[in-house]
């Protein structure tokens, strides 16, 4: 006989144990990943508040950890909407705690993001984190805190109460963390730019380690009109969503029921559900039983009649601040930019965006460089599994008049509520065909823009290699002749020269 | 002598300014009528080359090209052959010579051009096609340099030498064929006959040996392949002073075709008259003589069989002689260098050889 003992674990403890699936694997990665939560977390602050960010991010080395590691100081400063005293100590010290849990398209998912990376702080230092946080009212909160692992309970250290005077709104974090910035170097940079390129109406300086300053700045104060928050659509229901509305709802039949919580379910569509379903329009949800749960749901996948979610719960960058990002921070001689309709899989709505670009600052590296978005954050591992990289790869770029060893980017960005990533790291996006088929019509209306501008760029070209043929030559023939003819002057070939760019453009 | 307008050099030279002049002239008006200027010439490609059984030489068909400076890829080699026609001009107004290699530098003070030595080559040919003169004639020269000795007395016509006349035993190592004997007149001789012979050893041997007394013979040295102003020399010798030719090459495949190259042109030059001699004699050595002589000799590579294969069949290698010495080639599978002869002593080939040879031809 065996004796097995049972033993629940909290969130903050499964993560501490499972921290490789989170993005901290190592001490470069790790180092990648906090700053990488930090920044989206601003991001979203910002956005929220409907303020262009101004983000500043600071890397300070504090001392060795070993041959592989140093401890740093992460600091990120913000101007977003700052954090409701009661709040600051769960949002940055309970995992999984985060205003992150509506339907609407937001950057990171889990509500891991920042508290991870403090969590990964206090591990690998034994350091509390500061947290310091307004929303514009007259205080300024400030909080030393740690977290109690195995409770997931926030444990504050320290809070002071600051005067407001200036009316300062957003949030400052600070914590150290053992990392490998000299590894992780390329991918900061290189994350900081594509940030840069898809968040064009943000400003964002970083200070390295070495006391390097790099600075992205905006080239617009635009900003992409903020997503709504949406109920669920039937087709995306399972058993366990179904239930807790159940257990929320005040609605007493069914047909309100389904009217109130479904994304674009009215009267008719639900009448017209409940007789599919089997299920009386009068019933009252909170009778249902079991089965019944279970059959809703299904009949829900089956049924043809749901209207399409709409997208207004989705954010996209727009095609006029896509090509804002992609000229600041390319510079490219060509671009071309596409927003896709959107779309659907699985009951999840989702819009691609697309853009190519040539030129410019873009490198020759003998294959396309590609840039890969997910609700405006970059994705910078796993390219080659990504489903961007294989319509790429399916594409005959011949076709097109492109080869391999043009300097051209290919951008691609999907957004959604619920971005089909394919593992838990969230680093790249599923061959779902419904989105296989978006990205790849996205790629090849560019690549078709692109096409035009080549073989008008080539045609231009010709015609200017062509003229520069004749001016340079019909002169010589003039004169060689008229001196074998031994005549005084030289025929007037100016008319010769001119018909010949009529020619053309006829 | 003959020195009517015809064949003078200095008349000959006349009219070779002319027609540079004219072909500048008639480009000339055509721009002056606001026309992108255009020629045509005989198309110089491989199916616009006959042989012409008359003549006994190749020549170019009916067929011509149009080169326009209106075709954006016309327009490069059409300035190159105007800037051509226009150095050469130059040259023979100034009497100064030139050599291909020349060519292709000089190209350079004028603002123009080549890609490489082939392509001004190539434009000089064009020329030659446009003009329907040599090369020679426009005082552009190879770099190949040929002799000839015996007792013929030219006078130069080129600057500084005019009227001065020279014998052509005054060297024994024979005078070179170069510009300023291809531009003389012949005044006098007391050959009746001309000796072509491909190598230089032989050369000299028939100079030390006195064959130019002991048969009257003019003696050429080819070098080789004669070059073109050498095979316009022995044309010239030929027809002005109806002498006629015997030619002696090694016996194989290559020296046959040194022989017919001066009897009948070559397809390169088919855009040409006066090189060729086709009265002209190959006289030795056959495949025959090797036989008949018991001459030493090397067996035929395979290179040399797949020469005579393709001679076989070429319409200048017709006549009976032709055929029946390629077969015996073929037969007997050897050759024989003309030096060959040495194993019966030195003054064999002289006192032996060669007046049999020269009555069997």
């Amino acid at each position: 006989m065996t004796t097995q003992t049972f033993e629940e674990i909290s969130p903050a403890d499964f993560f501490y144990r499972n921290r490789d699936i989170a993005g901290f694997t190592n001490p470069a990665r790790a180092i990648f990943s906090s700053v990488r939560e930090l920044v989206e977390n601003s991001l979203d602050a910002t956005e929220y508040a409907m303020v262009p960010p101004n983000i500043y991010l600071r890397l300070s080395f504090v001392g060795e950890a070993g041959p592989e590691a140093g401890i740093y100081k992460l600091r990120i400063m913000d101007n977003g909407s700052g954090i409701p005293p009661r709040h600051i100590p769960s949002a940055f010290g309970q995992v999984l705690f985060g205003s992150k849990y509506k339907l609407k398209q937001t950057r990171g998912t889990f509500g891991l993001g920042g508290t991870m990376s403090i969590l990964y702080g206090q591990i690998t230092t034994h350091q509390p984190a500061y947290v310091v946080s307004s929303t514009g009212i007259s205080k300024i909160y400030t909080y030393k805190i740690m977290i109690d692992i195995q409770k997931n309970r926030p444990i504050v250290l320290d809070r002071k109460i600051l005067l407001n005077k200036e009316r300062w709104r957003g949030t400052i974090v600070e914590f150290s963390l053992e990392g490998d910035y000299f590894r992780a170097m390329s991918k900061i940079l290189e994350y900081l730019k594509q940030t840069a390129l898809v968040n064009p109406y943000a400003n964002i300086t970083f200070v390295d380690p070495k006391g390097r300053l790099y600075k992205f700045m905006r080239a617009t104060t635009k900003m992409p009109s903020p997503p709504k928050e949406t109920l669920p659509h039937p087709y995306g229901v399972d058993v366990e969503t179904l239930q807790r509305l159940m257990h929320i709802t005040r609605c007493n039949n069914m047909l309100e029921f389904m009217k109130t919580h479904f994304h674009r379910v009215g009267e008719l569509t639900a009448s017209k559900f409940l007789t599919f379903a089997e299920i009386p329009a009068s019933k009252n949800p909170k009778k249902l039983k079991r089965e019944e749960i279970v059959r809703l749901v299904q009949m829900m996948k089956r049924f043809k009649d749901f209207l399409p979610p709409d997208a207004s719960c989705l954010s996209p960058l727009g095609e006029e601040l896509l090509r804002t990002g992609i000229l600041k921070e390319l510079k490219p001689e060509f671009t071309a930019v596409r927003q896709r309709k959107p779309a659907t899989y699985a009951g999840h709505p989702f819009i691609v965006e697309t853009a190519i670009a040539y030129g410019g600052d873009i490198p020759k590296k003998g294959d396309f460089v590609l840039y890969r978005f997910a609700n405006r954050i970059p994705l910078l591992y796993d390219e080659a599994s990504d489903v961007s990289f294989r319509v790429i790869k399916g594409i005959n770029w011949r076709r097109y008049k492109v080869s391999s060893d043009m300097p051209i980017a290919i951008l691609v960005h999907i957004c959604s509520t619920k971005v089909p990533y394919k593992t838990v790291g969230k680093e790249f996006i599923a061959d779902r065909p419904e989105v296989k088929r978006e990205v790849l019509n996205g790629i090849r209306e560019v690549a078709r823009e692109l096409q035009h501008f080549l073989s008008r760029r080539e045609h231009v070209e010709r015609e200017r290699r062509r003229l520069s043929v004749f001016s340079k030559y019909l002169p010589k023939i003039a004169q060689f002749s008229t001196e074998l003819a031994g005549r005084e002057e030289p025929p007037n070939i100016e008319r010769l020269l001119e018909s010949v760019k009529k020619f053309e453009k006829g | 002598m003959r020195k009517d307008d015809e064949v003078s050099q200095t008349g000959r030279k006349k009219k070779i300014l002319e027609k540079l002049e004219g072909f500048g002239e008639d480009l000339y008006q055509q721009m002056l009528q606001g026309r992108f200027p255009s020629i045509k010439m005989p198309s110089r490609s491989i199916e616009n080359i006959y042989y012409n059984p008359e003549l006994r030489q190749y020549i170019l068909g009916d067929r011509t090209v149009r080169r326009t400076a209106h075709n954006v890829r016309h327009v490069r080699p059409f300035t190159q052959l105007v800037w051509a026609a226009f150095f050469a001009h130059e040259l023979s107004t100034n009497r100064k010579t030139s050599t291909l290699r020349d060519v292709y530098y000089s190209a350079q003070a004028y603002g123009m051009s080549f890609k490489d030595q082939s392509e001004s080559d190539n434009v000089i040919t064009d020329l030659e096609t446009v003009a329907s003169f040599a090369r020679e004639d426009f005082n552009i020269f190879p770099e190949e340099r040929s002799a000839i000795f015996g007792d013929l007395t030219i006078e130069y016509t080129v600057p500084g030498y005019e009227g001065r006349q020279l014998n052509l035993t005054s060297h024994p190592d024979g005078v070179m064929i170069g510009p300023a004997l291809t531009y003389s007149e012949f005044v006098k001789t007391t050959a009746d006959k001309v000796i072509a012979i491909e190598k230089g050893g032989l050369f000299t041997r028939f100079i030390e040996e006195n064959v130019h007394t002991k048969y009257n013979a003019l003696l050429v040295l080819t070098a080789g392949q004669a070059p073109r102003a050498t095979r316009h020399f022995i044309h010239r010798l030929n027809k002005e002073l109806n002498l006629p030719v015997y030619i002696f090459t090694d016996g194989d495949p290559w020296g046959m075709h040194i022989a017919m190259v001066i009897i009948s042109g070559s397809a390169n030059a088919a855009h040409l008259r006066e090189l060729t001699t086709p009265d002209a004699k190959w006289s030795g050595v056959w495949a025959s003589d090797i036989v008949d002589y018991k001459l030493p000799s090397d067996p035929l590579t395979d290179i040399d069989i797949k020469r005579l294969h393709e001679l076989q069949r070429d319409p200048r290698y017709k006549n009976d002689l032709w055929q029946r010495e390629i077969k015996t080639f073929m037969k007997i599978r050897k050759k024989a260098e003309q030096e060959a002869f040495s194993r019966y002593g030195l003054t064999y080939i002289v006192d032996e050889y060669l007046p049999t040879k020269l009555e069997e031809s």
